[in-house]
């Protein structure tokens, strides 16, 4: 079976726009993480989608599939978000095994709620990818040079931009593997990899890439929210 | 959500209008294979009018469309189920004027946008089930409809002698338009005149074929169509006036940009019928699935059908468009935007 899961446990805002978590700010006339949850359950390809929310926004994030989600609401499962990003990941692996047991053939495609411009099209290639190479990411090509500095002072290395890529979501696991890779990190690596995809290279397991989109953004700034009200048309909320 | 609506915003260039999905519609179809019609190539390429497009721009192009049923909130159609989308909009229905003709009907890909989105809203009576069709063959459905529609009309309106009928155009309406008189009217002889003697070449099935400058004079046929359009359509249409028998019915067909001038003398004189054929109407599909149930023609369909590479990027959308304008049929292909 194929899993969406939509990590939605951040609680901070970082964009004074109001005082509740970014991925529950409206985007057009909807909350941004049902605009996302809304691509996943029209992906036919996904079976049943799982959120990730701290546990202070969980009756909230019900009260809003309740309102908001005409289709395929049965499909929609809320869980308690973790600590941090990978930790939360885990909680939604461990109520997908809870509720359908472990296979081989589970996979979960993993997303922040905070880009909902995701497409049908990078969807259903992380699926294809996947289910082939057990771990991809989706990039998008560097367009600016990319500058490494060491003590944040100086420039320690320029590298070629062609061989550079921004990372985005979705990040897709078979299941199994990803269990098998977070498990056998020790509790200060954990801390350190934020990014599931890392525990995979960090450990010589292929990680293949699919094709992004530059819209595909992460909206976490006053900035990024603006740009993403202006692509729909919303009107900005100060 | 926001669905993502690829707009060609003038002639040669597209653009994304993030859209937050109107879930108040009925059925959520993914499209799933598309085919491109003259009309589509006249606004990419830009032969339609400045004012037109100034007018109609941006906009998503393509109204023949096949796709996969996500949700219907009415249960007329099971999600997974295959359908053929119909591009109309209907107006003020009184049971007399037909919907594609109505007043206050609309049209996707003129004026509205088309199918080139990621995810399409409509009420379930706008939806055709294709049951078993290949995916390539129910995407030019909207296009058989179109022909469906025009035989229908002449069935109708045509006096009953109809020993010969002409079909004048060499291009994909004639050959599906002539493929489906030879369908519906098993004794007559279907002509095709054209003038390009390699198309007609594909028109095996019809009785006689004709490039347009060995027409003999005494050539007669009883009702005509006219799949021309753009600059032929001033010759096919004088053609047929002067071969036509009297109170014939002419079917007119081809779009041209451009007036055209008729030999109305002769109108009179002989009291033809000219008809206006344009669109098509939830019947028509109807119709039209019904003949492409036939494998035969099914078969024939195939062999003007050029299927081209998935699209997933707009580089994809140019790379379609380019391709039919050199190819000598129709285009199709599979969406996976």
């Amino acid at each position: 079976m194929i899993f969406g899961g939509i990590l939605a446990g951040g609680t901070g805002t970082r964009m004074n726009l109001a005082d509740m978590p970014k991925q529950f700010l409206e985007l057009g006339n909807k909350p941004m993480v049902i605009h996302t949850l809304e691509k996943f359950l029209l992906c036919p390809e996904i079976d049943q989608v799982y959120l990730g929310v701290h546990p202070n926004w969980v009756l909230h994030m019900e009260d809003l599939t309740e309102k908001y989600i005409h289709v395929r609401k049965e499909c929609v499962h809320i869980v308690e978000g973790g600590k941090d990003r990978n930790a939360t990941i885990m909680n939604i692996v461990e109520a997908i095994e809870r509720d359908y047991g472990e296979r081989e053939d589970h996979y979960i495609v993993t997303h922040d709620s905070v880009r909902p411009f995701v497409t049908s099209r990078i969807l259903k290639d992380n699926i294809e990818a996947v289910k082939k190479y057990q771990a991809c990411d989706t990039v998008i090509p560097a367009t600016d040079t990319i500058v490494v500095s060491e003590d944040g002072e100086s420039i320690s290395e320029i590298p070629v931009r062609d061989r550079m890529y921004q990372g985005q979501t979705p990040q897709s696991f078979q299941i199994c593997l990803l269990k098998e890779l977070y498990a056998s990190l020790g509790e200060e690596e954990k801390a350190i990899l934020t990014d599931a995809c890392k525990m995979a290279v960090v450990q010589n397991h292929k990680v293949s890439l699919v094709k992004g989109e530059p819209s595909n953004l992460k909206i976490t700034t006053v900035s990024d929210y603006k740009i993403a009200q202006a692509m729909v048309g919303g009107e900005e909320i100060d | 959500m926001i669905n993502y609506v690829y707009q060609l915003a003038a002639p040669k260039i597209f653009s994304i209008k993030y859209e937050e999905f109107p879930f108040e519609e009925e059925v959520i179809v993914k499209p799933r294979y598309m085919s491109v019609c003259h009309a589509d190539q006249r606004y990419y390429t830009g032969q339609r009018q400045r004012e037109v497009l100034d007018r109609k721009l941006p906009m998503a192009l393509i109204h023949e469309c096949c796709g996969q049923v996500l949700s219907d909130r009415t249960g007329t159609y099971k999600p997974g189920q295959r359908v053929v989308m119909i591009p109309n909009v209907p107006g003020e229905r009184n049971g007399v004027i037909m919907e594609n003709y109505a007043r206050g009907a609309q049209f996707l890909s003129s004026g509205r946008d088309g199918f080139m989105r990621e995810y399409v809203g409509l009420p379930a009576e706008r939806l055709i089930s294709c049951g078993e069709l290949p995916e390539k063959l129910a995407a030019v459905t909207e296009f058989v409809s179109v022909a469906a529609h025009s035989i229908h009309r002449m069935k109708m309106l045509s006096h009953m002698q109809r020993a010969r009928i002409g079909v004048w155009g060499d291009g994909s309406l004639a050959f599906v338009v002539a493929n489906l008189l030879k369908k519906e009217f098993p004794h007559s002889k279907i002509l095709v005149v054209g003038k390009n003697v390699g198309k007609l070449s594909y028109f095996s099935f019809a009785d006689e074929t004709w490039p347009r400058e060995d027409l003999p004079e005494e050539l007669r046929v009883d009702h005509a169509f006219e799949c021309c359009g753009g600059d032929g359509s001033y010759y096919a249409i004088d053609d047929i006036i002067r071969c036509i028998n009297p109170q014939g019915t002419v079917m007119l067909m081809g779009v041209s940009e451009n007036k055209v001038a008729v030999n109305t003398r002769d109108v009179l004189e002989k009291g033809l019928t000219i008809v206006g054929s344009s669109r098509s109407g939830r019947e028509d599909f109807e119709r039209a699935m019904e003949y492409l149930e036939d494998i035969r023609f099914q078969r024939r369909l195939e062999l003007i059908l050029h299927e081209d590479a998935k699209v997933s990027s707009i580089e994809d959308i140019h790379r379609v468009f380019q391709t039919d304008l050199n190819t000598p049929f129709k285009t199709v292909f599979e969406w996976g935007l």
